[in-house]
């Protein structure tokens, strides 16, 4: 067990995880935060993806601990005051999900890719977005609301 | 699967690092980016006593151009040097495969050495340290050890690293003028593990390939150098013709292992086509960036 302290959100929070508590399980269990989400636990779904220190980042492959000092975003931290962020308005008009479980890890994904890529086209977001698996299959949907996200955040800019 | 009890250090001097590797030995796993350390954990493929984290070591972070040479520290994650203009520009062969692995979240996190010590054979870094005659710079209790990369990779995700040794930093040769680069690879899906890897890197001198290095990964259990290939296209030009008769002789000895993802008859069949793709690709490089 060790004490750490990080930002989750915007607000400073504390633990004692053990070291083999992952930061998806620390965020879920420890901080209440189950708006990550947890799929195959070894890296290769992407559903627990979470933005540390402006980076995508699997959640199910770092350490808590190894967050100690690090900025975290999840998804409960996008919307300000109870307004999505663009990306969440863009692919809740796009009927971007169906049945939800996948949905946190690309939004997070895709936040932190957008910010970096404001200008990004369709082929780079399939890309960026190539590690994140909805078993769904409703991948068209999920693209097409990045590819409006994109295209508002420039019109605001 | 969660992760199994495990003790962890986390050192912030390379010299604390290996004291407690000369510790531990075989019960201790380093930990870097973790991308294959912790899903190996959380499969129970990998059961260490310990973890040693190195990620709170600075010394092990930066990428830094001299006498001919790059030098990239070890803890060096996947995205920096990714975005680093001296590998860009002095190393492309790197910085064509580094967009290749895995995806970019797994690139956030991991790292340069950590890829090339766990040693996965079809993994893109160990193809690129084959082909360019990398070097391994490794510190133990008695000093530092530098291994040229055709020792380093002693078979499946072992390598010549002594249990009390940590890698430290990895050496690339700066390309030379005319230098053309590649690298291809045929996967299921775009960051998945390549079926069958290719590195190439070509120096073209008037018109002739003064020098070819050509590195196999995904068919054998370390990455394969195909020397016979290398020897026909040293002092030719480049053509059609040749390319085909350099993968014919970069195959035909290579016995590819067999999974679900193909036999090794298809492996075979695809790695003369990535060799067939990645020298025109090459060829074509070292023209662009001339």
């Amino acid at each position: 067990m060790a004490d750490i302290t990080l930002t989750v959100n915007g607000a400073m929070r504390t633990g004692s995880p053990e070291a083999r508590k992952t930061l998806a399980d620390f965020l879920r269990d420890d901080l209440d935060l189950t708006g990550t989400h947890v799929g195959c636990e070894h890296g290769v779904c992407g559903a627990c993806t979470v933005i540390v220190d402006g980076r995508p980042v699997r959640s199910c492959l770092m350490l808590a601990i190894q967050a100690a000092g690090s900025e975290v975003t999840t998804i409960e931290g996008l919307a300000s005051d109870g307004e999505l962020s663009t990306l969440q308005q863009a692919m809740w008009d796009s009927h971007s999900f169906q049945c939800g479980f996948c949905t946190p890890g690309f939004v997070m994904q895709a936040t932190a890719f957008l910010s970096d890529h404001p200008d990004a086209g369709e082929q780079q977001i399939r890309e960026a977005l190539s590690g994140n698996i909805c078993r769904c299959t409703g991948y068209q949907s999920i693209i097409d609301g990045v590819l409006l996200a994109a295209e508002r955040a420039r019109e605001l800019s | 699967m969660k992760l199994p009890p495990v003790e962890y250090e986390a050192p912030t001097t390379v010299a604390e690092a290996v004291d407690l590797l000369a510790e531990y030995l075989d019960e201790a796993s380093v930990l870097a980016g973790g991308q294959s350390l912790i899903p190996l954990l959380a499969l129970r493929l990998a059961r260490p006593e310990i973890l040693i984290d190195i990620n709170g070591i600075a010394e092990l972070s930066g990428v830094a151009a001299a006498d001919g040479w790059v030098t990239i520290g070890a803890g060096t994650r996947e995205y920096v040097a990714e975005e680093s203009w001296t590998v860009a520009d002095a190393v492309p062969l790197l910085a064509a495969a580094l967009p290749l692995i895995g995806h970019e979240a797994i690139r956030s996190r991991g790292t340069i050495g950590g890829s090339l010590a766990h040693a996965d054979p079809a993994a893109e870094l160990p193809a690129v340290t084959r082909a360019l005659d990398a070097e391994f710079v490794v510190r133990g209790p008695s000093g530092e050890r530098v291994i040229p990369a055709a020792q380093w990779f002693e078979g499946y995700l072992t390598t010549s690293r002594r249990p009390d040794e940590l890698l430290v930093e990895v050496r690339f040769p700066a390309a030379k003028p005319g230098t053309g680069v590649s690298f291809q690879e045929v996967a299921r899906r775009h960051g998945d593990f390549a079926i069958v890897g290719l590195a190439t890197s070509l120096v073209l001198s008037g018109g002739v390939i003064s020098d070819a290095r050509l590195a196999l990964a995904g068919i054998s259990d370390v990455p394969v150098r195909a020397a016979a290939a290398e020897d026909l296209l040293t002092g030719e030009r480049p053509s059609a013709e040749l390319f085909d008769e350099a993968a014919r002789r970069a195959t035909h000895d290579i016995d590819p292992p067999a999974d679900l993802h193909g036999s090794s008859e298809y492996r075979k069949t695809v790695a003369a086509a990535v060799v067939r793709r990645g020298l025109r690709a090459a060829a074509d490089n070292a023209l662009e960036r001339q």
